[in-house]
C-alpha cells in the first residue's frame, strides 16, 4: 500500500517533470548554441596548417574565449567574429570556446602555437596560471593580446593588453553626474563587489574627479550593491531614508541603478527627475529604463573590442610597437538619445 | 503568578523576540528616532520597520519550511537554487520566452513557478526518503544543479519584465501594509494550523529525535519525509517568485545566492535543535526578521562596505552565545565568583 502510495508520487512527478522539459525545450535549443560554436571552431583547425601555407600575407588570429558568460560577452564575441567575417579576405579567425575552463584555453593557446599564428587572443577566465604557456607563445614568437581581463603575469611574457579604463569610467561618470545636478547637490554611490577591480577603480575615478573639480557635490553614502539588482535595491532604499534630501545616485553597474530605480519609486519620489541615475556598463535593461524617462545617463563598458583587436593584432604582425595598454573607446548615453540607439544594443 | 512568568520565558520564541526587539531599540538609538518613524507615502506606510518586514518576507517564508526539515534532523540547502528556478519559470513565462501559447499570464506563471518548487522539494524528498542518501548531499545536487537549470531556462542572461501584475507580489501594497508581508501570514498561518492541530507535529519531533524507532511506532517514516522536503521546495519557490517580482526580472546567477544559510541562521536564532527534534516556526519566523534587521542594521548605521561582514560576523556570535544554555551558566557563575570575591575583600 505504501509503496503504491510513493510509487504513484513519482510517477505523477515524472510526468509533470517530462511536460515542463517539453515546455523548456526551447532554452535546451540555444543551450546547445556553445556547443556547436566549439565544432565550428574545431572544423577549421583541421585544415588550418594548408591556408596558413598559402597565404602568408593574411593575418591568422587565434582567439581563445571564455565561453557564454553574460549577454556582454555573447556581444564581445559577436563583434571578434564579425569583424572577422566581414574581412575575411585579409583576416583568418580561429575562435575556440572555453566553456569557462582555464584548461581549455591552455588547450586552445597550445593548439594555436601549433599551428604558428601569427597573434593569439586571450580573455582569461583566470589570472593566475599563465606563465608557462605564455612563455611557450613566446619562445615561438607569437605575439599574445589579452583582451578585457588581465593576466596575473610578468609584463614581458604578453604583448598588450586591451581594454577599459575602469578609472576613466568613474571620472566620466562624475561628469555626467555633475552636469545633471547643475554642480551642486548630496549624491549616494552603489558600489561593486567588494575588492573587484571593477568596483574599486571606478569608485576611486569617480571619488577623485568629484573632489577635485566639483567641491559643491557632497557623495554623502557609499555603500556595497553585489553588483545585483536585489542589493541594489535594498541599500537604496535605506539610502532613501537616512538622505531624504540626495539628488543623484551613482552606481557601479547598470543593474544596481535598475534596482535603485525600483527603491525611489516605493519612496513616492520619480527616478530620473526627482533623483537622477549615472551608472556604467550600457546593458538594454537600462536603456529600457532610459527610454521609460527613469534613468538618465550610463557610461558604457564596450566589449564591441573586434575592430580594434584586430587592428592591433596587425600592427603586432608588421612589428609595429603598440602601448602595453591600448584603452578601448568607452561611448556615453544620456537619456536624450537613449530611444534613437536602443535598437542597436547588442547586449 | 510565578507560574505564568515562568512559562513564557520558556517559550522557545521568548530570547528571540526579546533579541529582535533589543536590536530595534538599539536602531532606534543609534539613528535618533529615525530608524522607528513610519510615514505614509502614495497611500502606503513607509519606514525601516516596514522594510525589514517586505525584505524579510522571503526569508521568514523559506525559514518556515526550513524548521520542519531541519525537525526531522534533515538540512534543505537547496531553497536558493529553487528560488532562481522559481524566479526564471515566472519571468521567461510572463516575458513570453517560456511557453508562448500562455501569452505572458501572470498566473499561469506563479503555477507554473510553484509547480517547478513542488517537483524540485518532490525530488529533494525522493532521494532523502527512499534512496536514502544523506540529506546535505541530496541537496547539494539540486543547489549546483538548480542555478544550472535556471540559467538554462534564461539563456544566462537577465530577463527584464515589466509587468505591473507581477510586481505586485513584492511590491504592492494592501491597506498600506507590504504584500509580502500577507503572504507570509498566510502560508505561515496554514503551517502552523496543520502542525498544531494535527498530529504532524508530534510525529516530526518523533522522527527528528530517532526514525528507527518511531518507524517501529507505527509512523510513515518516509512520507513524511517526502512530504516536508516539498513543503520546503513550494515554500523556496514562493520565496523566489518574491524575489525576482523585487527587481522586475530574473538574476538567476544571484537571486538566492547563500540564501539557505540565511535560513538554517534563522532556525537555529529561533532556538530549533539542528540535529531534530523540538522545533518552533514562530521562533524561527522570528529569527529570519532578526537575520533581516541585521541587514537593515548595517545598512542603517552606514557601516563602510569592507567591514559589512565582520560586523554582520560580530552580531551573530553575541545572539548564539545569548542563545546558548551552557555559555549562560558559564558566564552566570564568572559573575557570581566575582562578586563572592569582592565580598571576601
Amino acid at each position: 500500500m505504501k509503496k503504491r502510495l510513493v510509487s504513484s508520487i513519482l510517477c505523477a512527478a515524472m510526468l509533470t517533470a517530462s511536460i515542463v522539459g517539453c515546455g523548456s525545450a526551447a532554452p535546451e535549443k540555444t543551450a546547445q548554441a556553445p556547443a556547436q560554436t566549439v565544432e565550428e571552431a574545431e572544423t577549421p583547425k583541421a585544415d588550418a596548417p594548408a591556408a596558413t601555407d598559402e597565404g602568408s600575407d593574411k593575418l591568422v588570429v587565434g582567439f581563445a574565449q571564455i565561453g557564454q558568460e553574460s549577454g556582454w560577452r555573447d556581444a564581445e564575441t559577436m563583434s571578434i567574429q564579425t569583424y572577422a567575417a566581414e574581412h575575411s579576405d585579409t583576416v583568418e579567425l580561429k575562435f575556440a570556446d572555453a566553456q569557462q575552463k582555464q584548461e581549455n584555453q591552455i588547450k586552445a593557446i597550445k593548439s594555436f602555437i601549433e599551428q604558428d599564428v601569427d597573434v593569439i587572443g586571450l580573455a582569461p577566465v583566470v589570472e593566475t596560471g599563465w606563465d608557462q604557456v605564455f612563455a611557450e607563445a613566446q619562445d615561438a614568437g607569437i605575439p599574445i593580446i589579452l583582451l578585457d581581463r588581465t593576466a596575473d603575469v610578468d609584463e614581458s611574457l604578453y604583448a598588450t593588453f586591451i581594454g577599459s579604463d575602469f578609472i576613466e569610467e568613474g571620472k566620466e561618470a562624475a561628469k555626467q553626474m555633475a552636469e545633471l545636478i547643475g554642480g551642486k547637490g548630496k549624491i549616494v554611490e552603489l558600489e561593486g563587489t567588494v575588492g573587484a577591480s571593477a568596483a574599486t577603480d571606478r569608485k576611486t575615478g569617480f571619488d577623485e574627479e568629484i573632489a577635485a573639480n566639483y567641491p559643491d557635490i557632497e557623495i554623502v553614502a557609499s555603500q556595497t550593491g553585489d553588483f545585483t539588482r536585489a542589493q541594489g535595491k535594498e541599500v537604496m532604499e535605506s539610502f532613501l531614508k537616512s538622505n531624504p534630501d540626495i539628488v543623484g545616485v551613482y552606481a557601479h553597474n547598470d543593474d544596481m541603478a535598475l534596482g535603485a530605480i525600483e527603491a525611489i519609486k516605493e519612496a513616492g519620489l520619480k527616478p530620473g527627475e526627482d533623483i537622477v541615475t549615472v551608472s556604467v556598463d550600457g546593458v538594454k535593461g537600462i536603456f529600457e529604463a532610459m527610454v521609460a524617462g527613469e534613468a538618465n545617463c550610463t557610461v558604457e563598458c564596450n566589449p564591441l573590442l573586434g575592430p580594434l583587436f584586430f587592428e592591433t593584432a596587425a600592427k603586432l604582425k608588421n612589428g609595429e610597437s603598440v602601448e602595453k595598454w591600448v584603452k578601448s573607446v568607452d561611448g556615453v548615453f544620456t537619456s536624450d538619445i537613449a530611444a534613437d540607439v536602443i535598437d542597436s544594443r547588442a547586449y | 503568578m510565578k507560574n505564568k512568568q515562568l512559562k513564557i520565558t520558556q517559550n522557545q520564541a521568548f530570547w528571540p523576540v526579546i533579541i529582535f526587539l533589543t536590536i530595534i531599540l538599539f536602531n532606534t538609538v543609534m539613528t535618533r528616532g529615525e530608524f522607528l518613524s513610519i510615514s505614509i507615502v502614495d497611500g502606503h506606510f513607509y519606514g525601516r520597520i516596514i522594510d525589514i518586514f517586505r525584505n524579510g518576507g522571503k526569508l521568514m517564508i523559506l525559514a518556515a519550511g526550513m524548521t520542519m526539515v531541519l525537525a526531522t534532523g534533515g538540512t534543505d540547502i537547496s531553497v536558493g537554487s529553487v528560488m532562481a528556478i522559481s524566479g526564471a519559470i515566472a519571468c521567461s513565462i510572463i516575458r513570453g520566452n517560456l511557453l508562448p501559447g500562455l501569452g505572458g499570464s501572470v498566473t499561469a506563471a506563479i503555477l507554473f513557478a510553484v509547480c517547478a518548487g513542488i517537483i524540485c522539494g518532490l525530488w529533494n524528498g525522493f532521494l532523502v526518503a527512499q534512496i536514502k542518501i544523506q540529506p546535505i548531499v541530496a541537496t547539494m545536487i539540486l543547489l549546483v544543479a538548480g542555478r544550472g537549470i535556471a540559467q538554462l531556462i534564461t539563456s544566462g542572461k537577465i530577463i527584464t519584465i515589466n509587468s505591473d501584475a507581477y510586481y505586485f507580489i513584492n511590491g504592492g501594497y494592501i491597506l498600506g501594509l507590504p504584500f509580502p508581508l500577507y503572504i507570509v501570514l498566510f502560508l505561515v498561518g496554514i503551517l502552523l494550523l496543520f502542525v498544531h492541530r494535527t498530529s504532524f507535529g508530534l510525529f516530526l519531533e518523533s522522527i527528528g529525535c530517532n526514525s528507527l524507532a518511531s518507524k517501529f511506532a507505527g509512523i510513515k517514516v518516509n512520507r513524511y519525509l517526502l512530504a516536508i522536503y516539498t513543503i520546503s521546495g513550494a515554500f523556496a519557490s514562493v520565496a523566489g517568485l518574491i524575489e525576482s517580482a523585487g527587481i522586475k526580472g530574473a538574476d538567476c546567477n544571484n537571486a538566492g545566492l547563500n540564501i539557505e544559510l540565511d535560513a538554517i541562521l534563522a532556525v537555529a536564532i529561533g532556538g530549533t535543535n539542528l540535529m531534530g527534534g523540538r522545533f518552533s516556526i514562530f521562533a524561527s519566523v522570528i529569527g529570519a526578521l532578526i537575520v533581516q534587521s541585521i541587514t537593515t542594521t548595517v545598512l542603517a548605521l552606514g557601516v563602510p562596505a569592507a567591514y559589512i561582514r565582520v560586523l554582520k560576523a560580530l552580531l551573530i556570535i553575541v545572539i548564539c552565545l545569548s542563545q546558548s544554555g551552557k555559555f549562560k551558566v558559564l558566564f552566570g557563575r564568572k559573575l557570581e565568583s566575582k562578586k563572592k570575591e569582592a565580598v571576601a575583600l
